[in-house]
C-alpha cells in the first residue's frame, strides 16, 4: 500500500528509463537531497563532519569506484589503497607545484591520473582472472604505497615522508587546512559525491555499463557477440579508479589533512574495509555502495557510543567487544544476507508494496 | 514475532539513553587517547595505566587540582590516525591538553588544535620542531626531542670509541613511518660531522617481519646499531638481534624502544642491551609511594597494576606530572581554579621543574630538571643511557644526563619550524 506503483504509467521510452520512475522513490530521494543540502549544512559541526559525514561521503565514492569494477565488470581488486594513495600524492604534487590553481580541478586531476594509473594495473586482468587478479592487484597495493614512501620526490623531500595540505579555497571559504568550517568541507564533498554518483550511475545504465556486465556474467560470450574485452576491462579500471582516485583525494585534502602513506593506506585500513563496503552492501548496486559505506563508517562509533557512552563499559573493554562484533556480524551477514544490505532494501520494498496485506 | 523482538530492542535501548547521564563540566578535562589494543599495546598499556594510576592519585589526596577534580576520559585509538581524529573531535571541547602518544595523529593534530585552540604534548616525540614556540603556540614537545635523542646516542658512541668514530659503520633500524623518519636528517649532518657511515633500514609498519634487516646488518657488520621502534617492533629486533649474536652493548635504543616488554622476550640474549631515557626506572619514589596508599592498595589501580615501576609506566607518570603541574601554574597564573583551555597554555609555557619542585611532587632524582618557556617548547634536551641486566630483569642507569649536539640539533629545528611556518604562514611570536 505504502509503495504502491500502481496507477503510474509510464507514456515515454524517457519516464520509463528514468534513474527513479516511481514517484515515492522521487519523493524519497527529493527529501534526502533537501535535508542534505538544505538543512544539514545549517546544523553541522566538527565531530559529525570528521567523524561521520565526510568519511561517509569519501568512503561512498571509493565504494562506487570499486563496485564498479567489481560488482559491474566482475574484476577482482584488492588495490584500492594503493589507488586511493595515487589521488592523495597527485593531489599532494600539483597542490605545491601550481598554489593558485583551484581546489576542485586539483582534485578532478587527481582522479585522472589515478585512472591512467588504473589501466597500468588493470592489464593484468586481461590475462588472468578471479582469485589471480585479487592477488596481481594486490601487488600493485603494495607496489604503489611503497613507491610513495620510497622516492621522496613524491613528498616533496620533507624529513618524515609526511604529506600536508595546504589552504585551499572555494568562493573564498576555506575547505582544505585546519580552518575549513565544517559546512564547507562537507558540501565540498556532497557536491562530488551526488554529481559523480549519477554519473556513475548513467554509465552504468548505457552501453558502456552493459558492456561492464556482460564480461562480468560470462566473458567468452561477451566476446562472441562483439563485445572487446580489452576495451571493456580496460575502460572499468580506468573509470573506477577515477572515483578511488577523487575519494583519496578527498581524503588527503579535505579529511585528513596530513597523511603518512604507509599508515593512512594500508590494506587493513582501505583496501579490505572498501571491498566489505561493497559486499555488505551489495555487489553491483549503486545504493548498496552507500549502505556499505555507511554502515562501515558508522558501525565502530555507533557500537562506541553505546558501550562506552551509554553502557559505561572501559575504552579498551569496549574494543574488544567491537572487534568480536564485527566479526561475528560479517559471518551472520554473508549466511543471512548475501546480497547486501541493498538486497534487504528491495526486500522491504516489496514488503512495503504489498503490506496490509502479506502472502 | 519478529515485531516483537524489535520492539523489545527499542524499548531497551530507549532506556539505556535515558539512564545516560552528562558527565559535570565545573572538572578539568585531560582526554586521553590510548590502545591498549592493536599491535603497539604491549607498550601502549603500560604507559595508559601510568597516566590513570597519577590522576587517580591526585584526585583522591589532593581532592584534584587546585580543587578541581580531573577528568580523564579514555579514547582506543589503536594507534590509527583516523580513530585519533574520531576520538579529538569527541573529546576537544573543553578539553586542557591532549598527549596522542603517536607521532601519526600529533602531526594531524597540530594544525587542528593550533586552529581550535587546544594544547598537545607530545612528551619526547611527535614533530620535533616543535621545540620552536616561536612558531607552534599550541604544541609542546619538551623534555627532549627526537634529534636531541640521535646526537646523544651518537654521543655515548663516540665516549666509548675514544672520541674518534670516523670511517665506523652506524645502522639506524626504524620503524618506517613519521616517526621513525625523524632522526635521518640529524644522524646525516652527524655523519658528516664525525665522519662515520650511515646506513638506513627500515622496518614496514607493524614490525613483525624483520629476517631482511637483520640479515643485511649479519652481512655489511656495522660497529653499532641504533633503533627507532615501537610496539612488536621492539621485541622483534631485540630478538633477532640476539639470534645473530649481534653484542647488545653497541646495539641502542631509542627511549621508546626500552621498556621490559621489549627486552622480556628475548630473555638471556637481550642482556646488555641499551636504550635512552629521560627517566628513572623503579618504584623508590615518593610519588610510587602515594599511588600505592591512594590507589593501589584501594584497590582501584588501572589495568591490571601488574606494570607499575616499568619504564612506560614511569613514563606515563612523569607525563601525566608535567600536564598537571602546568594547570597548577595556570590557576596560579589567573587566581582562578576554574581554569579555561587557554589559560591551561599559558601555565604549560610557564612550567618551571626544577629540582626541588620535582621533589615536592614526589619525583626527586627522578627526570632531569626543565623549564619551558616561549621560545623553548622542547624543555632541556637531556637524556641518559640505561642497559638491561637481563639476569636481574632490571634497567641500570649507566651514564649522567647528557646534553645532545645543539650546535647540530638548533640549526636544524630552526630550518624545519621556518619550513613549516612559512608553509602555514605563521608569523614567529615572543618578540
Amino acid at each position: 500500500m505504502i509503495y504502491k506503483e500502481t496507477g503510474q504509467y509510464k507514456s515515454s521510452y524517457k519516464s520509463d528509463h528514468a534513474i527513479f520512475p516511481l514517484l515515492q522513490d522521487k519523493i524519497a530521494f527529493s527529501i534526502l537531497m533537501f535535508v542534505a543540502f538544505l538543512i544539514i549544512p545549517f546544523v553541522i559541526n566538527s565531530y559529525w563532519e570528521k567523524a561521520i559525514l565526510v568519511p561517509f561521503l569519501i568512503f561512498s565514492l571509493a565504494a562506487i569506484g570499486l563496485n564498479i569494477l567489481t560488482g559491474y565488470c566482475g574484476q577482482v581488486s584488492l588495490g584500492t589503497g594503493g589507488f586511493m594513495a595515487v589521488g592523495a600524492f597527485s593531489t599532494y604534487k600539483i597542490m605545491t607545484s601550481f598554489p593558485d590553481m583551484n581546489i576542485m580541478i586539483i582534485v578532478l586531476i587527481s582522479g585522472l591520473i589515478t585512472a591512467a594509473v588504473g589501466i597500468l594495473f588493470g592489464l593484468p586482468s586481461l590475462r588472468i582472472k578471479g582469485f589471480y587478479l585479487a592477488v596481481a592487484t594486490l601487488a600493485s597495493q603494495f607496489f604503489l604505497v611503497w613507491l610513495f614512501n620510497k622516492v621522496p620526490w613524491f613528498y616533496n623531500y620533507s624529513d618524515t615522508g609526511q604529506i600536508t595540505v595546504s589552504e585551499r579555497t572555494m568562493f573564498s571559504v576555506p575547505v582544505t587546512g585546519a580552518t575549513a568550517p565544517p559546512y564547507a568541507t562537507y558540501l565540498f564533498c556532497l557536491v562530488l559525491v551526488v554529481l559523480l554518483s549519477f554519473a556513475a550511475k548513467n554509465l552504468i545504465r548505457s552501453k558502456i555499463g552493459r558492456s561492464w556486465m556482460a564480461i562480468r556474467d560470462m566473458d567468452i560470450a561477451a566476446e562472441i557477440i562483439g563485445v572487446p574485452p580489452l576495451k571493456t576491462k580496460l575502460s572499468a579500471f580506468a573509470i573506477s579508479s577515477f572515483y578511488i582516485g577523487v575519494a583519496g583525494a578527498l581524503y588527503f585534502a579535505v579529511f585528513l589533512g596530513a597523511i603518512e602513506v604507509t599508515e593512512s593506506f594500508d590494506i587493513m585500513t582501505i583496501s579490505f574495509p572498501v571491498l566489505f563496503m561493497i559486499i555488505i552492501g551489495g555487489l553491483g548496486s549503486m545504493l548498496g555502495s552507500f549502505l556499505g559505506a555507511a554502515f562501515i563508517v558508522t558501525l565502530p562509533i555507533g557500537l562506541k557510543f553505546l558501550m562506552v557512552d551509554m553502557v559505561g563499559l572501559s575504552a579498551v573493554t569496549a574494543k574488544h567487544f567491537e572487534i568480536t562484533i564485527w566479526g561475528l556480524l560479517m559471518i551472520v551477514f554473508l549466511i543471512v544476507e548475501p546480497h547486501g544490505l541493498a538486497r534487504l532494501w528491495s526486500i522491504a520494498k516489496e514488503k512495503l508494496r504489498r503490506w496490509p496485506f502479506p502472502y | 514475532m519478529r515485531i516483537k523482538q524489535l520492539l523489545i530492542g527499542m524499548t531497551a535501548s530507549v532506556i539505556a539513553v535515558s539512564s545516560y547521564v552528562e558527565m559535570a563540566i565545573a572538572d578539568l578535562k585531560f582526554p586521553m587517547l590510548v590502545y591498549r589494543t592493536g599491535a603497539y599495546a604491549p607498550n601502549g598499556i603500560p604507559n595508559a595505566d601510568g597516566f590513570v594510576d597519577y590522576y587517580k592519585m591526585i584526585n583522591a589526596r589532593d581532592g584534584g587540582i587546585g580543587g578541581e577534580k580531573i577528568l580523564h576520559p579514555e579514547c582506543e585509538t589503536g594507534y590509527k590516525t583516523q580513530v585519533g581524529v574520531e576520538c579529538y573531535e569527541k573529546n576537544k571541547k573543553d578539553a586542557m591538553v591532549f598527549q596522542p602518544m603517536s607521532t601519526g595523529i600529533t602531526y594531524q593534530l597540530i594544525p587542528k588544535a593550533t586552529a581550535d585552540g587546544v594544547t598537545v604534548y607530545s612528551t619526547g616525540y611527535g614533530r620535533t620542531s616543535a621545540a620552536n614556540g616561536k612558531v607552534f603556540k599550541w604544541v609542546f614537545n619538551a623534555p627532549v626531542t627526537y634529534w636531541d635523542g640521535a646526537s646523544i646516542a651518537v654521543r655515548h658512541i663516540l665516549k666509548n670509541n675514544f672520541g674518534n668514530i670516523k670511517g665506523k659503520k652506524i645502522a639506524l633500524v626504524y620503524h618506517n613511518s613519521a616517526y621513525g623518519k625523524e632522526p635521518i636528517r640529524t644522524l646525516q649532518e652527524l655523519s658528516k660531522k664525525h665522519g662515520f657511515k650511515l646506513m638506513l633500514l627500515p622496518v614496514d609498519h607493524p614490525g613483525q617481519e624483520q629476517k631482511a634487516t637483520w640479515l643485511k646488518i649479519r652481512k655489511a657488520r656495522p660497529d653499532n646499531v641504533l633503533m627507532w621502534g615501537w610496539g612488536v617492533m621492539n621485541q622483534v629486533a631485540i630478538k633477532s638481534a640476539a639470534s645473530i649474536k649481534f653484542p647488545m652493548d653497541k646495539f641502542i635504543g631509542i627511549w621508546w624502544s626500552g621498556s621490559e616488554n621489549d627486552v622480556l622476550p628475548a630473555g638471556q640474549g637481550a642482556h646488555g642491551y641499551k636504550s635512552l631515557t629521560f627517566n628513572a626506572p623503579g618504584t623508590n619514589y615518593q610519588v610510587h609511594a602515594d599511588i600505592k596508599k591512594y590507589v593501589h592498595d584501594k584497590g582501584e589501580a588501572s589495568g591490571d597494576g601488574s606494570h607499575f615501576g616499568t619504564v612506560l609506566y614511569n613514563r606515563g607518570l612523569f607525563q601525566a606530572m608535567v600536564q598537571v603541574e602546568a594547570a597548577t601554574v595556570a590557576q596560579k597564573i589567573h587566581g582562578t581554579s576554574k581554569i579555561t583551555p587557554a589559560m591551561y597554555r599559558d601555565g604549560f609555557e610557564n612550567v618551571n621543574l626544577s629540582a626541588k619542585r620535582l621533589e615536592e611532587l614526589g619525583f626527586k632524582d627522578f627526570a632531569p630538571p626543565f623549564k619551558i618557556t616561549c621560545e623553548n617548547h622542547g624543555g632541556s634536551g637531556l637524556a641518559a643511557v640505561q642497559q638491561w641486566d637481563a639476569k636481574a630483569k632490571k634497567w641500570n642507569m649507566i651514564t649522567e644526563y647528557m646534553y645532545g649536539d645543539s650546535s647540530v640539533v638548533q640549526k636544524l629545528i630552526a630550518e624545519d619550524s621556518s619550513k613549516y611556518a612559512a608553509e602555514q604562514k605563521i608569523t614567529e611570536r615572543c618578540g
